[in-house]
């Protein structure tokens, strides 16, 4: 069974009478895109939030999904009352283009052959997803967002908005993430596009024909870049030396260490909720993020078009996946496009995972700025 | 709801700021001073802050605030993006003063910048009698524990302001009451406990 037939949240097709035109040159129509919505739009349709996912995450920030059962992603932060209280803002959050979970990716039959997309599916790029987000606000009757908020590679989307549709936003909060890939960046994802091909079960991307899955392979994918989304201290204080349910090391290759049964678990879980070739997509389209690229290297001149748009940025001093020096880097951009910005490093012993953690840094630093941010936008 | 009073040293820094401009404060504090300056003089302020608590606080007030210190990230900022850049009681806390100052009239077309005198008559005084380093209500930390790295009087930064051929837009002397005194350089540094100085390059 695919992940995506387990989806509950509303879909919506987009892009039927005019394909979507993609960075690579290739095109898609339509496109399905399975999205959630917390809150009322109001009568000025002024309180819109998009919010966007991570890599590996979905558009259920809020409420529990529909695989796991476990809580939304960000329900610490999205809920009635909460900091993006949903009694005031109309959240919408929209699985990304490539994914698994209701919208169009390669685990999504190709209409013109009736089988799964496989590798056949086009390689996509962060633009292209928000070309789809933008197509998806304004078919919900939204012409400008409040605010786009996301972390990670849902960083990189808000820096992507800011970029090719300022015009519709008022704020924008991009947090631990980056301009651009790094040669690491890329380094890990190779790792990990590697050990899923490497997967016989993957069967050159047509696993769903075949009615196998790459299982091991995608697992070592998420065991390897979940080590990125960590903190040489965060492990060392969570896991150090322990042994896994034994007294002492067993001499063979078992899990001896709980850090390596912590790191099974990841895996082994992730392959439940996550379609192996969304995973090579969605990493690849990552991989080829560079907002400076298009404006001859000049980061400022892709956002000089945005210099109304009130922004707040965070970043995390343990992060090594995309580094305060990173998030430094496009702040400047921002500063020099003469965007209104505020930035911290927020000081933090559990790595890139951290925007996602219970920290009052950054309860304090997104509470002040969408309070004020509301009342300027009079919401 | 009516605004607290500012606290002496921003309110006469504040003083020197025309209405609508442009401003950048570098080590803004809690950001009463750029806060003051929206409410009071419609001023398009900017903040650059060390600690994350500091700029959590000016974020509240829907300040545009950014971490960061004055020796490492001016570099962040355009030329002449601002008409003033202000610096105050910090540039005796910098690793560079006179980089730091190159960098503030880089960005803006005027400098405010106030410093803690190190001439004033007690501080001398303390020093001829104990032989120690001065320890003040301004200066209220040990030798070992203080900040400010590179402490100074009002006459040597006169003399930077000559070395490096910058205009004196305006020199204001401060009692220890924080109140404007009329005295010139020589008189100031004995008597003065603080100064402000707006600088350009002509």
């Amino acid at each position: 069974m695919s992940v995506d037939s387990q989806n509950t949240s509303p879909t919506i097709s987009l892009f039927e009478a005019d394909a979507l035109q993609l960075d690579s040159g290739a095109s898609l129509s339509p496109v399905h895109v399975g999205y959630t919505v917390h809150g009322t739009l109001n009568a000025e349709a002024s309180n819109a939030i998009l919010i966007c996912h991570a890599l590996t995450g979905d558009q259920y920030c809020a409420d529990s999904h529909p695989v796991t059962d476990k809580p939304g992603w960000w329900s610490r932060l999205i809920g009635p009352g909460k900091i993006i209280d949903t009694d005031k803002y109309c959240v919408i959050c929209s699985n990304v283009l490539g994914s698994c979970l209701g919208t169009t990716g390669p685990s999504e039959n190709n209409i013109e052959t009736g089988k799964p997309w496989g590798l056949d599916f086009p390689v996509i790029t962060i633009r292209d997803m928000v070309k789809v987000q933008a197509a998806l606000i304004e078919a919900l009757g939204i012409e400008t967002l409040f605010a786009v908020i996301g972390g990670s590679m849902g960083g990189m989307q808000v820096l992507e908005w800011l970029a090719s549709y300022p015009e519709k936003l008022f704020a924008a909060i991009p947090i631990a993430t980056a301009a651009k890939h790094t040669a690491q960046n890329i380094a890990f994802h190779e790792v990990g596009r590697q050990a899923i091909m490497a997967d016989p079960n993957w069967h050159g991307g047509k696993y769903l024909e075949a009615g196998t899955s790459p299982a091991k392979g995608l697992s070592v994918a998420r065991m390897a870049a979940h080590i990125t989304y960590l903190s040489e201290d965060a492990l060392a204080q969570k896991f150090g030396r322990s042994l896994q349910d034994r007294d002492s090391v067993a001499f063979g290759f078992e899990a001896d260490f709980q850090v390596e049964s912590y790191l099974r678990h990841q895996g082994s879980t992730f392959v439940d909720r996550f379609d192996a070739n969304s995973y090579l997509y969605i990493t690849r389209a990552m991989d080829y993020f560079d907002i400076s690229e298009r404006t001859g290297g000049r980061l400022a001149d892709a956002f000089k078009s945005a210099s109304h748009v009130r922004c707040c940025v965070l970043s995390f001093s343990s992060d090594w996946l995309y580094p305060s020096p990173e998030n430094k880097h496009y702040v400047r951009a921002l500063i020099t496009a003469g965007v209104r910005v505020s930035y911290t490093d927020i000081k933090s012993d559990f790595g890139h995972d951290s925007f996602l953690l219970e920290m009052p840094e950054i309860d304090r630093m997104l509470d002040g700025f969408l309070q004020r941010s509301s009342e300027a936008r009079e919401i | 709801m009516p605004n607290a009073p500012l606290r002496k040293d921003l309110q006469l820094i504040a003083d020197q700021i025309t209405a609508g401009s442009r401003l950048l404060d570098v080590g803004c504090a809690d950001g009463d001073l750029l806060h003051y300056l929206r409410e009071e003089k419609q001023v398009e302020g900017r903040g650059l802050e060390l600690e994350v608590e500091n700029v959590n606080a000016c974020v509240a007030k829907g300040l545009f605030v950014v971490q960061g210190d004055a020796d490492a990230d001016l570099s962040d900022y355009s030329d002449q993006s601002f008409d003033y850049v202000v610096l105050s009681r910090t540039l005796q806390a910098v690793h560079r003063p006179n980089e730091v100052l190159e960098e503030l009239l880089r960005i803006g077309r005027k400098a405010i910048v106030t410093i803690p005198n190190f001439g004033h008559w007690k501080i001398r005084r303390y020093l001829l009698l104990h032989g120690s380093m001065p320890v003040t209500a301004d200066l209220p930390d040990t030798w070992f524990e203080t900040q400010n790295i590179h402490l100074c009087t009002i006459k040597d930064m006169f003399h930077l302001v000559d070395t490096y051929n910058y205009k004196l837009e305006k020199f204001v002397p401060v009692t220890e009451a924080g109140n404007e005194m009329h005295k010139r350089q020589r008189m100031a540094n004995l008597l003065a406990a603080q100064a402000l100085f707006v600088l350009s390059k002509g």
